[in-house]
């Protein structure tokens, strides 16, 4: 077979840019060849790094704040009174890359109206939470200011079944029911102003 | 010989067109269509005596006539306007027109609910596009709104008066497509309303197509009553020979899966029924409620959908679905599923058939069914 120069063969091999660089293939000096000098060079390096501020944190018992834009689980609002905000109206589902949410709307019925806030509501609401991207596209478009992407992420799981998240893992504790746990799903991050 | 028909020549957005004596300025400019023909919302060419009534086709005519060039001192309904010989018509080139038109649209939506999230016409309502298209951000209205509790007429149709525009287009289907209309206009002005005289119900075999005429919201379909939004069903075209006579039988099909969500009249472009043979299609309530599930029907193919319509959306035209080659590259085996969704989904269980079910789905439904 006929053998090919280095030049012959960056040229043959297209190079997709215009800074490959041939290696050297000089003998090494004495000073390389001594190989000490070498790794003290590189020990030092890595001594060094003790004394500077570590860029890790201990998770879990550390956590780092989340950035004010972060993107995490999604929860559905309720109203003050403890209604649900979501009237299935679907333009979450629509406006949704990655095609996670599904739902079922219902009509309330009289005597309902305590528990949801329009005529319409959703009976079922799902998101898959493989599928989803967070990219909060649901949220920006929710006319009913009904879902959210909150500062927690979806918890691991050994069984893709536990990613198929329903109504009762989505929606906020009740204001007047339950009260502390909405607070605290609340959160204490300052309101943005409108 | 047949005695020559008389045509006009109207200038339109400065495209000439011959048409017809006595064809109206908005039928002249559907002849040449896309943006030039103004929105109409109550003017319908199938119903006679419609238009006239809610102003969103005024155009501006800047020449009335050969014989009498001078402009209209008004902008005028296209709809109720015929053409005369050398007419010229300014409608989206006109900036008097734009103006006035989102003014219409301002007064349409003084007293309208702006529910499109609860409404089952969202996404296929005329008031929407309009809106969008013609309207202005915002309203100066600063007094509360009439309200209304919506009304049931008859076992298959939902009055939300809160949505209606008056347009008058479904007390014409009533007078000119059933023999007795028990529904019209009450109270003047401010409080007209539509209403069944004591709430009668509506049983008539052809009152289902008020549906369709309805522009907006306030006429709905009981049976497809919050069971889906329009742009997460599949229309397709389908016919049946249907007895009922002036029934057309070729309807639309609004699919989800294989179960019919929706029966509805053939569409046109301007959304009006489609025409068959010259006769409007308007289809019975057999027809339009009865008739549910895909053996009752003939389907003919996807009905084809603007592509600027959120109804198009999932819907690719010239979709090829490529190869599946599983089984080939696992030497025959299956793939091994690491979960079906309908094992753990609760939404879309395949026992669970929404579309069978009478009216709207209610808590109890789902109560069953868990
Ligand atoms: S965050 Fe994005 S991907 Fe996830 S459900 Fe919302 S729209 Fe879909
Ligand atoms: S969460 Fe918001 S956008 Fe989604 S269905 Fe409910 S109301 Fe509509
Ligand atoms: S109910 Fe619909 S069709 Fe009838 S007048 Fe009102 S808007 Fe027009
Ligand atoms: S369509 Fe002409 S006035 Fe309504």
């Amino acid at each position: 077979m006929r053998s090919l120069s280095k030049a012959q063969i960056i040229t043959y091999m297209q190079a997709l840019t215009n800074r490959a660089k041939q290696v050297e293939r000089k003998p090494m000096t004495l000073l390389e060849r001594a190989y000490l000098p070498a790794i003290f060079k590189g020990m030092a390096i890595t001594f060094g790094h003790m004394f500077k501020k570590r860029p890790t944190i201990n998770y879990p018992e550390v956590k780092r704040p989340f950035s004010p834009v972060f993107r995490g689980l999604h929860i559905l609002n309720r109203d003050e009174e403890g209604r649900e905000n979501c009237t299935a109206c679907g333009l979450c589902a629509v406006a949704c890359p990655a095609e996670a949410i599904t739902m079922e709307a219902a009509e309330r019925k009289a005597g309902e109206e305590n528990l949801y806030r329009e005529e319409k509501y959703a009976a079922k609401y799902e998101i898959n939470m493989l599928r989803c991207i967070f990219c909060g596209l649901c949220e920006e478009a929710c006319p009913k200011d009904a879902i959210y992407l909150s500062e927690t992420f979806a918890p691991a799981n050994f069984q893709r079944k536990g990613f198929i998240y329903g109504k009762d893992d989505l929606l906020i504790p009740n204001p007047i029911t339950e009260p502390e746990a909405f607070a605290e799903a609340r959160g204490n991050r300052a309101q943005v102003a409108r | 010989m047949a005695e020559e028909i008389k045509t006009f020549k109207v200038t339109i957005d400065n495209i000439t067109i011959d048409v017809p004596a006595g064809t109206t300025v908005l039928n002249a400019a559907r002849q040449i269509g896309g943006e030039v023909a103004p929105p109409a919302m109550c003017y319908y060419s199938k119903l006679q005596g419609s238009g006239g009534k809610c102003r969103t086709c005024l155009v501006e005519v800047a020449a009335g006539s050969t014989a009498d060039p001078r402009p209209m001192p008004k902008l005028v309904a296209s709809c109720r306007t015929t053409v005369m010989d050398g007419m010229i018509v300014k409608n989206i080139t006109s900036d008097k027109v734009k103006d006035a038109r989102a003014g219409v649209v301002e007064f349409l939506l003084l007293n309208h609910p702006l529910d499109c999230p609860i409404c089952d016409q969202a996404g296929e309502c005329h008031l929407q596009d309009l809106g969008y298209e013609h309207g202005k951000e915002g309203t100066r209205y600063e007094f509360a709104r009439r309200t209304f509790e919506k009304e049931d007429i008859g076992p298959y149709i939902q009055l939300h008066m809160t949505r209606c525009i008056l347009c008058y287009r479904c007390t014409y289907v009533a007078d000119q497509l059933t023999d007795k209309r028990v529904h019209g206009i009450l109270d003047r002005g401010e409080h007209a309303e539509i209403s069944t005289y004591i709430s009668k119900a509506i049983d008539n075999d052809f009152s289902g197509n008020m549906i369709d005429v309805c522009p907006v919201g306030a006429l709905t379909d009981r049976t497809f009553r919050f069971k889906n939004r329009v742009w997460f069903t599949k229309p397709v075209d389908a016919h049946r020979t249907c007895d009922t006579p002036g029934c057309c039988g070729n309807v639309t099909l609004w699919l989800r899966g294989n179960e019919v969500f929706r029966v509805t009249a053939r569409k046109d472009e301007w959304g009006e029924v489609q025409s068959f043979d010259g006769k409007p299609g308007w289809i019975c309530n057999t027809c339009r409620f009865e008739k549910k599930k895909t053996v009752d029907w003939v389907i003919e193919g996807v009905t084809k959908v603007n592509r600027h319509s959120v109804i198009s959306q999932g819907n690719y035209e010239n979709l090829v679905m490529p190869k599946e080659t599983i089984q080939e590259v696992m030497g025959g085996r299956e793939p091994k599923l690491l979960m079906d969704i309908h094992d753990e989904s609760e939404v879309n269980k395949p026992g669970v058939h929404l579309s069978e079910i009478a009216g709207p789905a209610h808590s109890d439904v789902f109560e069953e069914n868990r």
